[in-house]
């Protein structure tokens, strides 16, 4: 068991740079000189035991320990705190560079860090990715306000929308900035716990609009879109190799959010609002969960991680075992992965200004 | 006779399935390794499940859900152990518990106690399943009655409790649970994040304080330091008097005391969103309420521990129905179970009690059938754990401290918990010491962001209702369960304090001078004061409304009773201080040197490290307070180390590192 020690080791740091370069290093090399037999890997994740994050680690760590070379136990280790940035802020801190070390991060991470929460003291740009693991999200109606929506919002202007949301920092800051640009009065009651906790309130006729995550969508919302309670009205959209967002793959028949944007007269798919929309709808959803290896990690331990991942991917009842835990999206590693990780971390200073301002100026939030 | 119709054949199915050998072997380890890790205080259900999942990929489905069912239905039976025999919540199920289970242990009657507790959970556990196996199919329309207003009316409900758990000063009580309340608001706030009574600088309060620590604080501590100033076994008379039959016999008078309150633990087990939090409180507030004689409760009457833990157990059952039903956990470990049955291959929600009915009456009567397995198993060792209470506590003390300090560390893995529980521990003293209810501050602190989020939320949608017309308004805040809720509040207010008086408040305290109260009367007073200015200066409405409210109140009462203390001659009950007389005031060690004990583990710690720390310490307390032999002493302290670090590493856990370790790389479990 590793220490959770946080002493300062900034000098090992030093020994990775140039990290992204080696990460193309040959992998057949790695088969070599890799072995983890005996070692324990601690897979640390920054929440509690009842998270998502908690479901899609405990997923993946048995299979992890089947595909890495020597077969090392891997545990799933919760570092829970401060909105996951105290995980993350330890992992900034660790130098292991033999592969017993990697953090899981999803959104709730992610977005901190470009919000400039005066709490965050790590880096993405120095960490490996190694999988980066998607979700979508579909949003849905009553079905008598439903009857007003044809494939724009241009009708829906005049209905006072109220919503359970987390915070307005969270996950939900994607479906509130969506829905403000197609020119909706959405009203978030904040402080719910879960987004489960969203839906119940929708159920119950206290909210009038709702988002959920895709595979909480297709369990929990699809039957009463068949009992006739609910209506979808899009979905986040999904995202291409090349980086531009095209139908969520599990929902072919309903238009994405940038559809209905294009045929919305208030609304529009290039300035600053689309820009920020773009860069936080990466971050939260098709790169919203992340493994990564600490800035020291060998080339070849980085190569070893990546085959593991591919054989796991790769195998013949991937789909089938991984539908409950993990969903029917794309598993990224190698260069797929280091895109969606830049894609979700690298924004321009004045989108996430422009983030920043419009949460202060529209639910009073500010971070410090 | 739909309902039979659908429910009976699926029955049958799960209950051929639950009844093969593999299965039940399973179960069986499952309760095994609950009961295992629900016996130490503040672990519970998620370190439990935490420990099984990693094999729970690749089982077939009906092993794997009675493993882990198992695991989670004996946890609310065998935390009952520390509840009655150590005072330590064990877990929060187990709250309410301490408040009868271990003055019985007290008085010499832990094994009565247990068993009364256990055939209580037991009976809750099996009727939670039999009304669960129906209701599951007709639960959807009612839980969805259960809105913002309603679960803010239950919360109340819960609040309201503090009238009959107020103490001998009612006023106190209120003053405790505000103090509760506003304790609770501590860190981020709910709706808008901003900070309450905290900064960026001390990333520890940002988070608040865990219930965990506040639970061990308030109980665990004050009542250790005060038996351990005693150095005499828990059991004043030293021996076990009335035995696990009378427990059993007990239970069995009470038995229509049981069924309701089984009734109340499935109930509000059922809300999601309440959590399993306030059913103990409830169902103890209940049991009060409903009994004629009511002199002899908070001072060891069987009765109190019937009442929770009846209602316990149940709620485990209650807690499955919005779980399964909408996917919604509602608790901790129900969310770690959630993940579990997804590992399976499942997936809870509404597709699951329409398409897997056998999976879904699998689950319910696994449930069932652990608490047979667990309580039975609990009421046979009974007898031979209560035997723990005729120990000489000097002895237990240091295994106590031991086990507090992980589990609080635990919480949050920082040292910042081993600061946190000391200061709580303190509080806690100094509640106890001078008469003010802890069982109010607790029920404050445990429902404080619960009834905040509720208020602000219905709040906000009673204020849109309004605005489409009066009538959707007014139907919205005002509904039939609204309604009801509020008569039983009413009830539950006007009951306690009528009758609240005699209740957990000796009739005579001893009392001394004016001014050791006075001044933690003024102390509590100082901090709401600052709390008070600190939210005022809040920008976000949402954030700083609640705690202004309860600030507000909570200030009056101080006032009112500091003009009372004024006005009052020395001698008046105002001036409870235990140790001006009774058991602390004789006492043959003192309080700050006792405590000073615990201090040093938890220094030593910061310095050393968890493991390093505990050697010195029991070393040196086994030795010098104890005054044990040589021999005696390495023998109990490696014991301990032993079974601490084989605990650690079972749960794969980490200690507390200290300065040492931020110098030094040491091995585990030196870390």
């Amino acid at each position: 068991m590793a220490s959770f020690t946080v002493a300062t080791r900034k000098s090992a740091l030093a020994l990775a740079a140039g990290v992204s370069a080696l990460v193309i290093a040959s992998a057949a090399q790695a088969q070599d000189a890799v072995d983890l037999s005996g070692e324990t890997v601690e897979f640390v994740i920054p929440f509690s035991e009842s998270g998502g994050s908690a479901r899609w680690a405990n997923f993946y760590a048995p299979l992890l320990s089947e595909a890495l070379p020597g077969n090392p136990t891997v545990v799933v280790k919760f570092m829970p705190g401060a909105g996951s940035t105290k995980g993350a802020n330890w992992f900034q801190e660790q130098s292991a560079d033999d592969g017993t070390v990697i953090f899981g991060t999803s959104g709730s991470t992610q977005f901190p860090y470009l919000l400039g929460d005066p709490r965050v003291r790590y880096e993405y740009n120095d960490w490996q990715v190694v999988l980066a693991s998607g979700v979508g999200g579909v949003t849905y109606l009553p079905p008598d306000i439903a009857e007003k929506f044809d494939g724009d919002a241009d009708d829906l202007g005049d209905i006072d929308f109220l919503w359970g949301s987390q915070g307005a920092t969270r996950l939900d800051l994607v479906a509130n900035l969506a829905w403000k640009m197609l020119g909706m009065k959405v009203e978030p009651v904040f402080g719910i716990e879960g987004r489960g906790d969203g839906r119940l309130m929708f159920e119950r006729g206290e909210a009038n609009i709702d988002y959920q995550t895709s595979p909480a969508y297709l369990k929990s919302v699809v039957p009463m879109v068949e009992d006739g309670l609910a209506v979808p009205m899009m979905t986040w959209g999904g995202l291409d190799d090349a980086g531009n967002i095209i139908r969520d793959p599990n929902f072919p028949d309903l238009p994405t959010f940038k559809e209905v944007c294009e045929a919305t007269a208030a609304c529009e798919t290039s300035g600053e609002s689309w820009d920020a929309w773009k860069a936080f709808f990466i971050a939260g959803f098709p790169a919203q969960k992340m493994v990564f290896l600490p800035q020291a990690a060998s080339a070849e331990v980085v190569a070893a991680y990546e085959e593991a991942f591919n054989t796991i991917l790769a195998r013949d009842d991937f789909a089938e075992i991984s539908a409950k835990t993990v969903g029917i999206y794309p598993q990224m590693t190698g260069d797929a992965a280091a895109k969606a990780k830049a894609l979700a971390t690298e924004v321009p200073d004045a989108t996430k200004q422009f983030v920043i301002d419009w949460l202060a100026e529209d639910y009073g939030v500010t971070l410090n | 006779m739909d309902l039979l119709a659908t429910a009976l054949p699926a029955l049958g199915e799960a209950i051929t399935l639950i009844l093969q050998p593999q299965q039940l072997a399973f179960l069986l380890i499952g309760v095994l390794l609950g009961l295992s890790v629900g016996v130490f205080p503040g672990l519970g259900g998620i370190a439990g499940l935490s420990l099984v999942l990693p094999f729970i990929f690749g089982m077939d489905p009906v092993s794997g859900l009675a493993l882990m069912v198992g695991l989670i239905a004996v946890v609310p039976t065998s935390d009952t152990f520390a509840s009655v025999l150590l005072g330590i919540p064990g877990s929060t199920a187990s709250q309410a518990t301490v408040l009868d289970g271990f003055p019985l242990a007290k008085k010499g009657e832990a094994a009565r106690a247990l068993s009364a507790a256990f055939v209580s959970s037991l009976f809750g556990g099996i009727l939670g399943a039999i009304v669960l196996t129906f209701f599951i199919l007709i639960a959807r329309p009612l839980i969805l009655a259960f809105g913002l207003p309603e679960m803010l009316m239950v919360t109340l409900l819960g609040l309201s409790m503090v009238a009959i758990l107020a103490g001998r000063i009612p006023l106190k009580g209120v003053v405790a649970a505000g103090l509760g309340l506003m304790v609770g608001t501590i860190g981020e706030a709910g709706a808008g994040g901003s900070l309450r009574m905290s900064t960026y600088d001390i990333p520890y309060l940002i988070d608040g304080l865990s219930l965990v620590i506040v639970g061990l604080g308030i109980f665990a501590i004050p009542e250790i330091v005060a038996l351990l100033r005693q150095d005499r076994a828990i059991s004043k008379t030293g021996s076990l008097g009335k035995g696990w039959m009378d427990g059993i016999r007990d239970w069995w008078r009470n038995l229509w005391l049981s069924i309701r309150c089984s009734a109340v633990g499935v109930l509000v087990g059922v809300i999601p969103g309440l959590g399993g939090s306030v059913v103990d409180w409830i169902a103890y507030g209940f049991t009060v309420q409903s009994a004629k004689d009511k002199s002899q409760f908070g001072k060891g009457d069987v009765r109190g521990v019937i009442g929770p833990e009846s209602s316990n157990n149940a709620k485990e059952g209650g807690g499955l129905v919005p779980t399964l039903i909408f996917g919604i956990p509602g608790s901790g470990s129900m969310a770690v179970f959630l993940g579990g049955i997804a590992l399976l291959g499942y997936d809870p929600g509404p597709h699951m009690v329409r398409h897997n009915l056998d999976i879904t009456y699998t689950i319910v009567w696994s449930l069932a059938l652990a608490n047979v397995f667990g309580a039975g198993l609990c009421i046979l060792l009974s007898g031979q754990i209560a035997r723990l209470t005729t120990i000489r506590f000097t002895l237990v003390a240091p295994f106590l401290f031991m086990v507090i300090a992980f589990a609080a560390f635990q919480s949050r893995q920082s040292l910042g918990d081993l600061a946190a529980l000391m200061a709580i521990g303190m509080l806690g003293i100094f509640l106890r010491r001078f008469e003010w209810s802890r069982p109010a501050f607790l029920i404050g602190f445990v429902l404080s962001s619960q009834a905040e989020g509720f208020a602000n939320q219905a709040n906000q949608i009673a204020g849109a209702k309004f605005r489409q017309s009066f009538e959707a308004g007014m139907a919205y805040i005002a509904s039939p369960v609204v309604l009801i809720i509020l008569l039983l509040t009413v009830i539950s207010i006007v009951i306690g304090i009528r009758q609240g008086k005699q209740i957990l408040g000796s009739d005579n305290p001893p009392t001394g001078a004016k001014r050791a109260p006075l001044i933690f009367l003024i102390c509590i007073t100082a901090y709401l004061m600052v709390a008070w200015i600190d939210a005022f200066q809040i920008s976000l409405v949402s954030d700083k409304i609640f705690p202004l409210t309860v600030g507000t109140v909570t200030l009056i009462g101080c006032l009112v009773l500091l003009i009372k203390m004024m006005l009052a001659p020395e001698g008046h009950a105002l001036f409870a201080d235990q140790e001006q007389g009774g058991e602390d005031g004789s006492a043959p060690h003192g309080l700050w040197p006792t405590l000073a004990w615990f201090g040093f583990l938890l220094v030593l710690s910061s310095l050393f490290g968890f493991i390093i720390a505990l050697t010195i310490f029991f070393l040196a307390f086994l030795r010098i307070r104890a005054g044990i032999s040589w021999a005696q002493t390495l023998i109990l302290s490696a014991a301990a180390i032993g079974l601490i670090c084989f605990l650690a590493g079972t749960l794969n856990r980490d200690f507390p590192p200290g300065l040492l370790q931020e110098f030094v790389d040491l091995p585990w479990p030196l870390t």
